[in-house]
């Protein structure tokens, strides 16, 4: 066993880069793989603040380590640190079973009072504790080839474990009642989940420092999440996140002087993180109001077909055209904004204009968009009366909504429900656009 | 002794507490294999809490549960949940497929993946529910009907004897309810035994062949012509024992 360990070690050791810079964007790698990977995780089982607390936790453990190692040994800090971290989620696990406080409440006294005792124990031993500020705030500069090998280990076994564990630990995230039906030791699995989640922060930490790890935890993976629906997808990404905010912070700090790892990390994960939230294809700001615009401009046109409709039906369909001026009158709209509308429309094939631009006359796909709306609104009118025992005039607000979102199905299931009807609820025609070919004004 | 004789689901003297506050007392029912059976009653009298105490979701705080005459433990791959709809967050990014295939992950160990084997089961499932058209979708883009059919299909996928299902019929459209009814038949005409939280009292008459009347403590269990009477329904729903729960809230402050 020993010296199986001894061979990985030799191992681990011919995989560490000579160079000070290759050893930073190594250790930023390593750090953004692992934070990546558990980050899935703790966004969406919602322990973000879990995340925080614990790195926080840790800081006793950091000073008691370079207290109690001469010579700065990274295994030393690494057991005093995550014991201290695992130390701080028990305690705030026992709070929330033993009292009525809630997680936000116990990890907050958690965070503090690890924190503050930290802060207080390095004040008291100084000499010892010289690099505590690289662990405060980050320093991958300090990081030298002991470090990077306890770094490389740790990220070996977290990624191995997530790797196997990936899936109980899915189902579990997801549904714990039923995983404990599937009989997953559900228990063992939180505390190895807790476990991964201290060996990521003790990772990261000499890099980014104990006050930002949690934004690597949180960070990727909320970037990861708002770009697909697909978990596998979601660790992939969030890893890469991890990874590229790593090197960016590594770069940026070594290049320009006096600015710290941990911040510069942090801001590039945060300027991923706005890109992908601006332009995310689904879930982006930037697509959602996008796709609401089409649909207001879609609603918009659709109401203009609508109220040509309506003039020539008010006419009896005896006139062909219809003017700009009728129906800005009719819309309630100025004439500039009308025609606004109307190229829309005539862009789309839905009407022809008349060349000296007064009037205008609804194209065979014109009439056909502009018979389903008014048939929609009315048959929607009339299942509502019928079926719904709404009053005749309560109906109409919900239609001039709902006209625009029925589908050829649920219209199909309408006609059927309410037997074809002909007339609406307030003795109006219903029109038919399958017999659109019969209509008179469509000879010529 | 064999399956038939056994009784699919023993309980003896369950009790819950919850912070104290006792939810449950004392249920004693033996539900005999092959039945469908409804779990009714108030709000608040323990309907949830009874099936998730069976499945040790909430841990019991007396008595002891047998499945097919085993601890449960023993026989935990011979039982199918459906947990309450609401019980799971519908943004998370798996697919409907996905949410099938874990029914059939109780057979697989923990690090094991599933093979072929699995996916034709877990397409099965949702195929039976009229849900395999979506399995490509992302669970949050379905309707709660669709969610609810979603959720049986992977407990058809686990492939049990008996089924514990929470509320399956809340939240859901006529369509989705009455395509339920039918697989519950289904499953009962093949041997299986499910036990159903429902929380409408007109429809359980139709719906199950044994009624669990529950509030707080075990009102009474049997066939639906036996149980299905005014005067049982009455002790059921006609208010709660106000001492008992009284007693009950005083436990909880202690």
């Amino acid at each position: 066993m020993v010296q199986e360990m001894s061979v990985l070690a030799s191992a681990v050791d011919f995989l560490i880069p000579a160079g000070g810079s290759a050893k930073a964007m190594m250790a930023a790698v390593l750090l953004g793989a692992g934070c990546g990977l558990l980050g899935c995780f703790v966004v969406l089982r919602r322990v973000a603040l879990m995340g925080d607390a614990v790195s926080h936790a840790v800081l006793p453990g950091v000073v008691a380590g370079l207290i109690y190692s001469s010579e700065r040994s990274p295994g030393v800090i690494f057991v005093f640190a995550a014991t201290a971290g695992l130390l701080g989620a028990g305690l705030v696990r026992l709070m929330m079973m033993s009292t009525r406080l809630k997680s936000d409440a116990a990890l907050g006294i958690v965070l503090a009072t690890f924190f503050a005792f930290g802060i207080m124990w390095q004040s008291r031993n100084q000499q010892d504790t010289v690099g505590v500020m690289n662990f405060l705030f980050g320093n991958v500069g300090s990081i030298d080839a002991s470090d990077l090998r306890m770094m490389l280990m740790t990220t070996l076994v977290l990624v191995v474990t997530m790797f196997f564990l990936r899936r109980p630990l899915l189902v579990m995230s997801f549904d714990e009642g039923f995983s404990r039906g599937l009989g997953y030791p559900v228990k063992l699995l939180n505390g190895v989940f807790y476990f991964l989640l201290t060996f990521s922060v003790v990772v990261a930490l000499q890099a980014v420092g104990v006050v930002l790890v949690s934004a690597m935890l949180i960070t990727p993976a909320a970037a990861a999440y708002l770009l697909t629906d697909r978990f596998d997808r979601m660790l992939l990404l969030s890893v890469l996140f991890g990874v590229l905010s790593g090197l960016a912070g590594g770069v940026v700090s070594a290049e320009v002087n006096g600015l710290p790892t941990g911040p510069v990390i942090a801001l590039s994960a945060t300027a991923l993180f706005a890109g992908v939230y601006l332009v995310a294809p689904r879930h982006g700001v930037l697509s959602k109001a996008w796709r609401t615009f089409r649909r207001r401009m879609r609603v918009r046109r659709e109401n203009t077909l609508k109220a040509i409709y309506q003039i020539h039906e008010g006419e009896g369909f005896v006139h062909e055209e219809v003017s700009v001026l009728m129906l800005a009158r009719k819309r309630g709209q100025t004439e500039d904004a009308v025609r606004r509308d109307c190229k829309a429309l005539l862009s789309r094939g839905f009407i022809d204009m008349a060349e000296d631009g007064v009037s205008l006359h609804l194209s065979r796909l014109g009439w056909k968009r502009a018979m389903e709306i008014v048939r929609n609104h009315r048959l929607w009118e009339l299942y509502l009366t019928n079926e719904a025992d709404y009053a005749e005039d309560h109906v109409h607000e919900d239609a001039e909504k709902i006209e625009h979102i029925l589908e050829p199905g649920t219209v199909r299931q309408l006609e059927q429900h309410l037997d074809f009807p002909e007339l609406d609820p307030h003795g109006k025609p219903i029109p038919q656009p399958r017999h659109l070919v019969a209509q008179p004004l469509l000879t010529r | 002794m064999s399956d038939e004789q056994q009784p699919a689901l023993e309980t003896h003297d369950l009790t819950v507490t919850y912070h104290k506050r006792p939810a449950l007392y004392g249920i004693d029912v033996a539900v005999p294999a092959g039945s469908l059976v409804g779990v009714v009653g108030p709000n608040g009298a323990g309907k949830s809490s009874f099936i998730k105490a069976v499945m040790g979701v909430v841990p019991s705080s007396g008595g002891w549960v047998k499945v097919f005459g085993k601890p449960l433990r023993e026989n935990l791959h011979r039982v199918g949940y459906v947990p309450q709809r609401e019980s799971v967050d519908w943004d998370f990014p798996v697919t409907v497929m996905d949410v099938a295939l874990m029914g059939t992950y109780g057979g697989l160990g923990l690090f094991r993946g599933p093979g072929k084997a699995e996916k034709r089961r877990a397409s099965e499932a949702l195929e039976k529910v009229g849900m395999l058209p979506y399995s490509n979708r992302q669970i949050g883009n379905l309707s709660g009907g669709q969610q609810q059919r979603v959720f049986l299909a992977r407990a058809l996928a686990q492939d049990s004897d008996l089924y514990l299902m929470d509320e399956p019929f809340v939240g859901v459209d006529a369509a989705t309810e009455a395509a339920i009814v039918t697989l519950l038949r289904e499953m009962r005409e093949r041997g299986k035994t499910v036990i159903v939280v429902h929380h409408d009292l007109q429809s359980a008459g139709e719906y199950f062949d044994r009624l669990l009347l529950l509030n707080m403590r075990l009102v009474a269990f049997g066939e639906v012509k036996d149980v299905y009477t005014p005067e049982l329904l009455q002790k059921t729903y006609g208010g709660r024992l106000t001492i008992l729960s009284e007693v009950a809230d005083r436990a909880a402050k202690l």
